[in-house]
């Protein structure tokens, strides 16, 4: 009976554990698949990070090529870059082709023209711009929205329309090769104005009321409060219509065109047409490189406001 | 509230501006239209004293030009390859980015650099890289010194060079050239808009759907893309506008000639045309040209702005 006993206890032990034993398989079992389909979502997060990190790396790359082989073809001599199969570093490193490029397209005296220009342009477009945001931000008077409103419609126009009246007024002021009709025409942006008046708008005017009080005049108050608080979109403007004057090519072509005058792209782009096909490339590249390092240096330290900027604007310039 | 004081000063203020404006905006927008309903107006012609009929011969002769119509299907070409090119590969570009922690700002900043370079000097070196260095291109005895950089890359998979731009090109690797570098320029903008836009989508719309078990693409084309509707239309509409003024892109890669060699103005745009007609002083043409460019404009922004009414999620 006792052997019995124990028999069946050991029975049911046996049993107990059995059921146990296929418990825990099962539970085993399931482990194993949710870590199955983890690891499977894990491996797949990883393939997505991978392809993603693959495609954005493919598209930095074919953004950046063209500067790559810009510097490199400016670096070889014309030997060089006229190999049948290419090098991808100079051999020998030609740095003369600055030289010669800075002569050939006397970039000395483009660079002085440019700056020049786009010195004075943004100098008088600022004071203009920030003396019609005040009046539209902070100023009361009759015709002010229809006046506003007026200004944001000339905005849906194409510039080239105004460039045909423009022209015959440049030569008819007798304008024509003097820097002053490549800075005039451009001083009002309506989109800098519109900027600059929406900044303006977000200061409080419990500012502006207690400066009233104190007696401050309304231009005082708009040079020593308004401007400094808006300084980071003043920096913006600052950039992008030095920038414009950088890239500006068909108007100061049209209207100014002598050697006295030329502009950085124009002179760039004459300095270097050649339809013989004997071209320096070497050489043209140099120039390009010369050209394009500024605007690359003043993104580099202005990111920030360049960004801002352009990504409220739209505009190119 | 308001005192008489106040009244003067405002204009005061605004005084700079307005006669800037009035001379070289409102004026011009009165006399180009004046200019491009006047019979054969030109400038030389209006200084001697010569008056014009009012008419639209000006119009007339400007559609009947084939030169004109050649550029308008230039312009149109490119618009409508570049714009959805550019706009879809910027939409899965921020798409790609937004999702990565590593490397974001580095890769941000790299996609910006187009922008911030000059379109014509850029063009050069885009230029250079399908540029032919040989003689008697696409003719019998053939020499080709070096073929360009992305010739050497089609060779490199087996394939043959391609005359792109030189002497003797055909028109579509004219016009294929001419979309990668205006898809490459125009990449900077779009994806700074698209990813601007992205990062102000709120993040519970995502933990939804993941609990919801929605795939990647769903995620990507039931939430983003509506989400991100109103960014992809002004995207859009921007491109279109800047597409449709294209001309300084073509001056870049093909010089002052607009064309290969030995076929000048091939590549010729609307702008272009009205430059042309303004050097050749047929004001009168080159207004009427402008009129158009404007109309044109104008009904590519409304229908852009109908479809997006219907289409664009706020």
């Amino acid at each position: 009976m006792e052997n019995n006993d124990l028999l069946n206890n050991q029975k049911i032990e046996n049993e107990t554990s059995n059921v146990d034993l296929s418990l825990l398989e099962k539970s085993k079992k399931e482990e194993l698949d949710v870590k199955r389909i983890k690891k499977l979502q894990k491996i797949g997060k990883v393939i997505v990070t991978t392809c993603t990190y693959l495609f954005l790396c493919l598209v930095a790359i074919s953004v950046l090529f063209p500067f790559y082989w810009m510097l490199n073809s400016s670096l070889k001599s014309l030997t060089e870059y006229k190999w049948t199969k290419p090098s991808f570093f100079p051999t020998v490193i030609v740095w003369s082709n600055y030289v010669k490029a800075y002569q050939a397209a006397d970039l000395g005296s483009l660079f002085v023209h440019t700056l020049y220009v786009g010195l004075v342009s943004t100098l008088l477009s600022l004071v203009i711009t920030v003396l019609s945001a005040f009046a539209f931000a902070r100023l009361e008077f009759k015709g002010k929205d229809a006046m506003f409103a007026v200004l944001l419609a000339t905005m849906m126009i194409p510039g080239e329309l105004f460039t045909i009246t423009n022209y015959a007024t440049v030569y008819k002021f007798s304008w024509n090769n003097t820097f002053t009709a490549m800075i005039i025409p451009f001083l009002v942006s309506v989109f800098y104005i519109y900027l600059l008046r929406q900044n303006f708008k977000q200061i409080p005017n419990e500012l502006y009321l207690a400066a009233k009080v104190d007696g401050t005049s309304d231009f005082k108050y708009l040079l020593k409060i308004m401007v400094p608080l808006a300084l980071p979109t003043l920096i913006s403007i600052t950039i992008l219509k030095m920038m414009g004057s950088w890239n500006s090519y068909v108007w100061p072509r049209l209207v100014a065109n002598d050697d006295a005058h030329k502009l950085i792209t124009n002179g760039l782009r004459s300095a270097f047409t050649a339809t013989d096909g004997q071209t320096d490339y070497p050489v043209q590249m140099a120039a390009v490189a010369i050209v394009s390092a500024p605007l690359f240096l003043v993104f580099l330290f202005l990111r920030k406001y360049i960004m801002k900027g352009v990504s409220r604007s739209g505009i190119k310039g | 509230m308001v005192d008489s004081r106040q009244q003067w000063k405002g204009w005061v203020y605004l005084l700079p501006a307005i006669i800037l404006l009035l001379i070289f905006t409102f004026w011009p927008i009165v006399n180009t239209i004046y200019m491009a309903f006047s019979d054969g107006y030109s400038a030389l012609g209006a200084a001697a004293g010569e008056t014009y009929p009012l008419g639209i011969e000006n119009f007339v002769k400007v559609l009947q030009y084939k030169n004109f119509i050649n550029c308008l299907k230039n312009t149109s070409i490119l618009c409508v390859a570049t714009v959805p090119i550019s706009t879809l590969l910027a939409l899965l570009i921020s798409v790609a980015l937004n999702s990565i922690k590593v490397l974001n700002r580095t890769l941000q900043t790299i996609y910006f650099l187009p922008y911030v370079t000059n379109s014509i000097a850029i063009g050069m070196v885009f230029a250079m890289m399908f540029n032919i260095v040989g003689t008697n291109l696409g003719g019998a005895n053939e020499n080709i010194i070096t073929a360009g950089i992305v010739n050497n890359l089609i060779e490199a998979f087996g394939g043959k060079p391609i005359n792109w731009i030189n002497s003797g090109s055909k028109y579509w690797a004219n016009i294929t050239v001419m979309i990668i570098y205006i898809v490459w320029s125009a990449l900077p903008f779009k994806i700074l808009i698209l990813l601007g836009g992205l990062q102000s989508i709120n993040r519970q719309y995502y933990d939804a759907a993941k609990i919801d078990g929605a795939s990647r693409s769903t995620i990507l084309w039931r939430i983003t893309v509506p989400l991100l509707s109103p960014m992809i239309a002004y995207v859009v509409i921007t491109g279109f506008i800047g597409g449709f003024k294209e001309y300084t892109s073509i001056v870049g890669i093909f010089g002052e000639t607009l064309g290969p060699a030995g076929d000048s103005g091939r590549l010729n745009t609307v702008v272009g045309f009205i430059y042309d007609q303004l050097a050749n002083d047929y004001y009168g043409r080159a207004s009427a040209a402008a009129l158009i460019l404007f109309a044109i404009i104008f009904a590519i922004t409304m229908v852009n702005l109908y479809v997006s009414k219907k289409k664009v999620h706020y």
